[in-house]
């Protein structure tokens, strides 16, 4: 799907048109150790946007609050219209059945089927009558591609086929926004494509918003429409693919040629080696 | 002793302790959140019913099969004691109440702590470890409703009735020793047993203790899982402690409660 092919993202001015926005946001375990600094950062409805960054460099945190998992230490997180830093745990509960997450390794019940997976949060948030949870269910794996396993259990299932089980789950609701935590980590190319072409597909027919935090740069930059670029907790860079592919920015560059050594050093700070090795002799 | 070696030993020992009180607070305010969570998870029983299959039901094996052989030594070893002052036909009434009192909750408890206990945390561990709690409470959904509380339950309600088991299993075993085996009269077996174990305070003393044993133990199971650090060394550690920390909690609290019940008897 050629990014050219969807409408460009330009900065929305309609604050009802932003599905999440982060402003200020800061975060850190302890004071002396800050995780995110200073991210500001608007998801338009509708959109399919990734966060992108080094391992460790903070991306999964900004998921985290905006699931409402983690509590920013200061700045503003608004999803849907409301602070998320605001709400008691009753609301937190009620704006988080509107979102879907789909973890780093998918994150399926062991214990259940593929079915009953799927059809938890149908049973656990709706009164709805079995026939129709069963009808919702397969209609869910049907989107991924996966009516036929819906029998067997999480162990039964590779990699890939976890991940588009957990997808079909994320939007078990129908949730206005869906968040995928590396959804393309240890994935063969064909699953990798697969479920690439599924998140962009889902985002376009269910309507809904799409937050990724990746760093496969080349699936994302087919799927998506905006990328942050996040380093040691502060936003670096962000455009759109054809910004991104066309950008000189050096840490952008770095992450799309891959380059080892760059803003992102390759050494872990250190002395020099003359210090190491004389402290040695 | 150099003043370092001092401050470094003090140091140690205040962020130990420090670090005990701050973990028996957080372990107070989980017990308090599990029973506020209780009624809802209660009222979708088959929730706690799968638990009690699950700590219960297939714990019968070890239960029944330890309390036989129990049984079996406490026939033969009570029978040999017994018999050196005249008093081999009392077989009945001292294994009764020595299952019944003691033996039945205190073993069928450390046995319980170490095939049902170190299961839960082992399954809430790797469920931390693998993000289904994470992901659950991402959908909305309390875990400590859906995943700590029927098993907290589970382990509660199936922990007087294992007892139950290994104690009938136990007299049975020092039924097939005392009576089949050695040969003492069946009538003057069951007779003394009947004569002298009393409902209260014998039997409703073992339902009490293992009523506290059963909550301790799958209060400290379902603690430590969700407690666990989400890794396989968090995991192993976390099922360690819950077996270490539910025997000792067992031995203490039997004898605090033996000290009460037997002042309640001698009154």
């Amino acid at each position: 799907m050629p990014a050219t092919a969807r409408p460009s993202l330009a900065a929305p001015t309609c604050p009802t048109e932003i599905a999440v926005e982060l402003a200020g946001v800061s975060f850190g375990y302890d004071r002396r150790r800050p995780i995110l600094t200073g991210i500001d950062m608007a998801i338009p409805r509708g959109k399919v946007v990734a966060i992108m960054g080094a391992s460790g460099s903070g991306k999964t945190t900004i998921l985290r609050l905006i699931g409402g998992a983690l509590r920013a230490q200061s700045g503003k997180i608004s999803v849907a219209g409301q602070n998320v830093r605001e709400l008691d745990r009753d609301a937190l509960f009620a704006l988080r059945r509107r979102i879907g997450m789909l973890f780093q390794f998918g994150a399926l019940f062991t214990d259940m089927s593929v079915y009953e997976n799927i059809a938890f949060p149908l049973r656990e948030h709706t009164k709805l009558p079995e026939e129709l949870v069963r009808d919702l269910v397969l209609m869910k794996l049907n989107a991924v591609g996966l009516r036929g396993a819906a029998q067997l259990r999480p162990s039964e299932l590779s990699g890939g086929m976890a991940r588009r089980v957990a997808l079909a789950r994320a939007i078990a609701l129908d949730p206005m926004l869906v968040m995928y935590d590396e959804p393309f980590a240890g994935l063969d190319p064909i699953s990798l494509g697969v479920v690439g072409q599924l998140i962009r597909k889902l985002n376009d027919a269910l309507g809904v918003t799409s937050v990724l935090v990746t760093h496969d740069i080349y699936e994302s930059l087919k799927i998506v429409d905006y990328i942050y670029f996040v380093s040691a907790g502060r936003i670096v860079a962000k455009g759109t693919p054809d910004e991104v592919r066309a950008s000189q920015d050096p840490f952008v560059r770095q992450f799309v040629d891959g380059e080892p050594d760059g803003p992102v050093p390759f050494h872990y700070p250190a002395r020099t080696l003359a210090e190491e090795f004389a402290r040695a002799g | 002793m150099p003043a370092d070696t001092i401050a470094f030993v003090l140091r140690r020992v205040g962020r130990a302790t420090q670090n005990s009180i701050s973990r028996l607070g957080f372990a107070a305010r989980f017990f308090a959140l599990v029973l506020y969570h209780s009624p809802a998870a209660l009222r979708r029983v088959q929730l706690t019913l799968r638990e009690v299959y699950f700590s219960g039901v297939l714990s019968l094996v070890i239960i029944c099969v330890s309390g036989l052989f129990v049984g079996m030594v406490l026939g033969l070893q009570g029978y040999d004691s017994l018999n050196k002052y005249g008093a081999g036909d009392s077989l009945g009434i001292f294994v009764g109440l020595s299952l019944v009192r003691e033996l039945g909750p205190v073993v069928a408890g450390l046995l319980f702590a170490s095939r049902a206990g170190s299961a839960i945390t082992a399954e809430i561990g790797l469920m931390k470890t693998t993000e289904q709690i994470a992901a659950m409470e991402m959908m909305a959904v309390d875990p400590l409703a859906r995943v700590i509380a029927p098993r907290f339950w589970g382990g509660v309600l199936s922990m007087p009735l294992l007892a139950a088991m290994f104690s009938v299993m136990g007299v049975f075993g020092a039924y097939i020793v005392g009576v089949r085996l050695i040969g003492l009269d069946s009538g003057s077996f069951w007779g003394n047993m009947q004569g002298g174990i009393d409902f209260w305070p014998d039997i409703t003393n073992g339902i009490i203790k293992s009523i506290v044993f059963g909550v301790a133990v799958s209060l400290i199971a379902v603690f430590e899982g969700y407690d666990a650090k989400p890794t396989a060394e968090g995991v192993s550690t976390a099922t360690t402690r819950t077996v270490v920390g539910a025997s000792l909690a067992i031995l203490a609290l039997d004898f605090v409660l033996t000290v009460f019940m037997f002042r309640g008897a001698a009154s």
